[in-house]
């Protein structure tokens, strides 16, 4: 494997007494999609601030593409694309001007800019609406016009802050469509995200919580966390009900609420007929439970369900 | 660098062609404002109400009489040849001024002889019975050197010669402290708002993602407003010369210069105050408390420094308008040259290099 395009080791930022992110350590290999996966206030937006030369870290270090971050952040942000978790564009500016001016921040000027901003129309699919003012723009657009004016000077990694929230379903599909492509074309993109279904698609995804790395692996690997037949979904009349009889049940761990029905990791596979047995005891009868492949939610729920119990 | 700079130049003139609003006023607004406090501040009085007691009766009296009125700061509202008409006159406020013409008036001018007018005035307020005081006796010098208005002071009376503003117009004096005030306020507001929008829209993020530094985007933001600023700058001198006849007797190549060094000190001050505001409304008010209450007060505007207390006169220092006050008014009233103002301008560029440096050193210290 050639070079990592970003080296984190031991990075962390405090706030006064706060600590956001904490002795956090990875790398990202080129081509990589690499997600940042956790709530809101779990460090992700530090991180990747940090990264990106807007913030000093407190302790630890990091390179993007062997730079330094701490010494050498200029020439980080001539090689790197960014694209902020607030509205980054000008609503008041034409999708050309918008694209003609970004790439001027970045230095491209007179034929460079021409060509690059024909790629960008293209990749936002605005050339039909060039004159039209971003303010206008349906959301998922502007994301996609946002990401084109990040990547216009053609960096070789990119980084993604919650780039698809509040767009809806079909516009955020089409939007990790155009990353994959960026990566089949060998860029890095370092994305953050607390959509579930957004961290299936990274090849491989950290988990943050409070500050606090707890795991980094890819999807199929986290999942394998749990033993075959350990993640079970329980049916039964009233699961909300339910739930507390389920919880009690020893060897049982993780219950939580899954639509109409509940998710569970058990200690061992057999214990699905004993937990079967208990709730049709309890007066939940029908009660059904098998085994499911895990969601990334659980993997999830249980890391961080974990890693508060070894902390208090 | 430069094109960096040009690049964000050219976004914010786009950005300012889409808020007509907003261009407008930073064009319009200053000229406006100079049209309607030009006539509304002046330290003139006018229409005065006089009373004129003629005890001579004669042509000569008349004349007299006569040349109060027709001086345009008189209007007369009771005229007779008995004293006792003034008191309930006075009483009722109905005359600011008297004019009382003695007998044997005619009579001792033909013989060369002194005479006096006696002029009796309201003294409630002073400041404006001073003025007064003062149209008179320029009227009395007018009809006679041996007309004096107040106590006889013998056949030699002193006749004032007034330089460069012969008329003692207040508002030739004030105009220029005006156009400086207009100007300081109007930048100051312009930048601080133009940088703080960018922080509250969230563009600002972007902005230091990208390799632009501190110089490139101070600089790209504030040089539209700069040209903004000297074209209205250029409208509002043309309005104070067609409507308050101030005239430009200097170099109009030094009052570019040196109005656009002003406007630069103005802009840094902007950016001083963006660098401390993290919202529009918070940028306004501190950019409209932080610009117009020490130019209206400090620079010399309305208030000469140096009858301020000392401790005052040391604070002026710090008001970018009373350097350049000194150069505008030498420049149009008197025709001076660099000769005369160029220690006040070489202080205010020191002033506009610090406030630069502090401004960019703040700037930096958030990006």
């Amino acid at each position: 494997m050639s070079r990592p395009t970003v080296v984190a080791r031991d990075l962390s930022r405090s706030f006064g007494r706060f600590v956001a992110v904490d002795r956090v350590s990875f790398e990202v290999a080129p081509g990589e999609i690499f997600g940042f996966l956790g709530s809101n206030g779990a460090g992700k937006t530090t991180t990747i601030r940090m990264l990106c030369g807007l913030l000093a870290p407190t302790a630890g270090a990091a390179t993007v593409l062997g730079l330094d971050i701490a010494t050498e952040a200029v020439a980080i942000k001539r090689r790197i694309g960014y694209m902020s978790q607030r509205f980054s564009l000008y609503g008041d500016l034409t999708v050309e001007e918008n694209l003609r001016f970004w790439g001027g921040a970045y230095g491209l000027f007179g034929e460079a800019i021409a060509t690059r901003m024909e790629w960008g129309l293209d990749v936002a699919e605005l050339a039909g609406r060039r004159r039209s003012l971003v303010r206008d723009l349906p959301g998922g657009y502007r994301q996609r016009l946002a990401l084109a004016c990040a990547l216009l000077h053609d960096p070789p990694v990119v980084f993604l802050d919650e780039p698809t929230s509040g767009v809806d379903p079909e516009a955020r599909r089409r939007f990790w469509d155009l990353i994959d492509g960026l990566a089949a074309a060998g860029k890095t993109v370092f994305v953050t995200t607390h959509a579930m279904d957004e961290a299936e698609r990274c090849h491989r995804v950290a988990l943050m919580h409070a500050g606090k790395l707890l795991k980094l692996d890819s999807v199929p690997r986290l999942k394998a966390a749990f033993a075959a037949g350990t993640v079970v979904e329980v049916r039964c009349p009233d699961p909300a009900r339910a739930l507390r009889h389920v919880e009690s049940t020893p060897g049982v761990s993780d219950a939580s609420l899954f639509g109409d029905s509940l998710h569970a990791v058990l200690d061992r596979p057999s214990r699905r007929a004993e937990l079967a047995a208990r709730l049709d005891a309890a007066g939940f009868a029908p009660a059904r439970v098998e085994a499911i492949e895990p969601s990334l939610e659980d993997v999830f729920i249980h890391l961080i369900a974990e890693a508060e119990s070894e902390a208090a | 660098m430069l094109r960096r700079t040009f690049a964000i130049a050219v976004k914010e003139l786009l950005q300012l062609r889409r808020d007509l609003r907003t261009a407008l006023t930073l064009i319009v607004m200053p000229v406006l404002l100079l049209f309607v406090y030009g006539y509304a501040l002046s330290f003139d009085v006018q229409h005065i109400r006089l009373a004129v007691v003629d005890h001579d009766g004669t042509q000569a009296s008349r004349d007299a009489a006569q040349a109060f009125l027709r001086s345009g700061y008189f209007d007369l509202i009771a005229q007779g040849q008995d004293e006792r008409m003034l008191d309930p006159l006075f009483d009722r406020g109905a005359a600011q001024a008297a004019l009382v013409v003695p007998f044997r008036y005619a009579s001792d001018l033909s013989a060369g002889r002194a005479t006096t007018l006696q002029f009796v005035l309201d003294g409630s307020d002073s400041q404006t019975a001073t003025t007064i005081l003062g149209y008179a006796r320029q009227i009395a010098a007018s009809l006679s050197p041996l007309v004096d208005v107040g106590a006889a002071s013998g056949p030699i009376v002193p006749v004032p010669l007034v330089w460069y503003n012969p008329d003692l117009s207040s508002t030739r004096f004030l105009v220029p402290g005006l156009l400086a005030f207009i100007l300081m306020v109007s930048s100051v507001i312009a930048t601080a708002l133009a940088v703080v929008r960018e922080k509250e829209r969230g563009t600002m993020e972007s902005l230091r993602a990208t390799p632009l530094v501190a110089v490139e985007l101070l600089l790209g933001k504030t040089l539209p407003y700069l040209v903004v600023g000297f074209v209205s700058a250029g409208g509002a001198l043309l309005v104070a010369h067609l409507l308050f006849d101030v005239p430009v007797r200097g170099s109009l190549f030094w009052l570019a210069a040196v109005t656009l060094l002003f406007l630069a000190v103005g802009l840094a001050w902007g950016v001083l105050v963006s660098t401390i505001a993290d919202s529009q409304q918070v940028a306004f008010q501190l950019a409209l408390l932080s610009s117009m209450l020490p130019t209206m007060i400090l620079s010399g505007f309305i208030f000469p420094i140096s009858s301020m207390p000392a401790f005052l006169q040391w604070l002026t220092r710090i008001v970018p308008a009373r350097y350049y006050l000194v150069a505008l008014r030498g420049i149009v009233l008197k025709g001076a040259g660099p000769s005369v103002w160029w220690p006040e301008m070489a202080s205010l560029g020191v002033f506009g290099a610090l406030l630069v440096a502090i401004a960019t050193a703040r700037t930096v210290r958030s990006l």
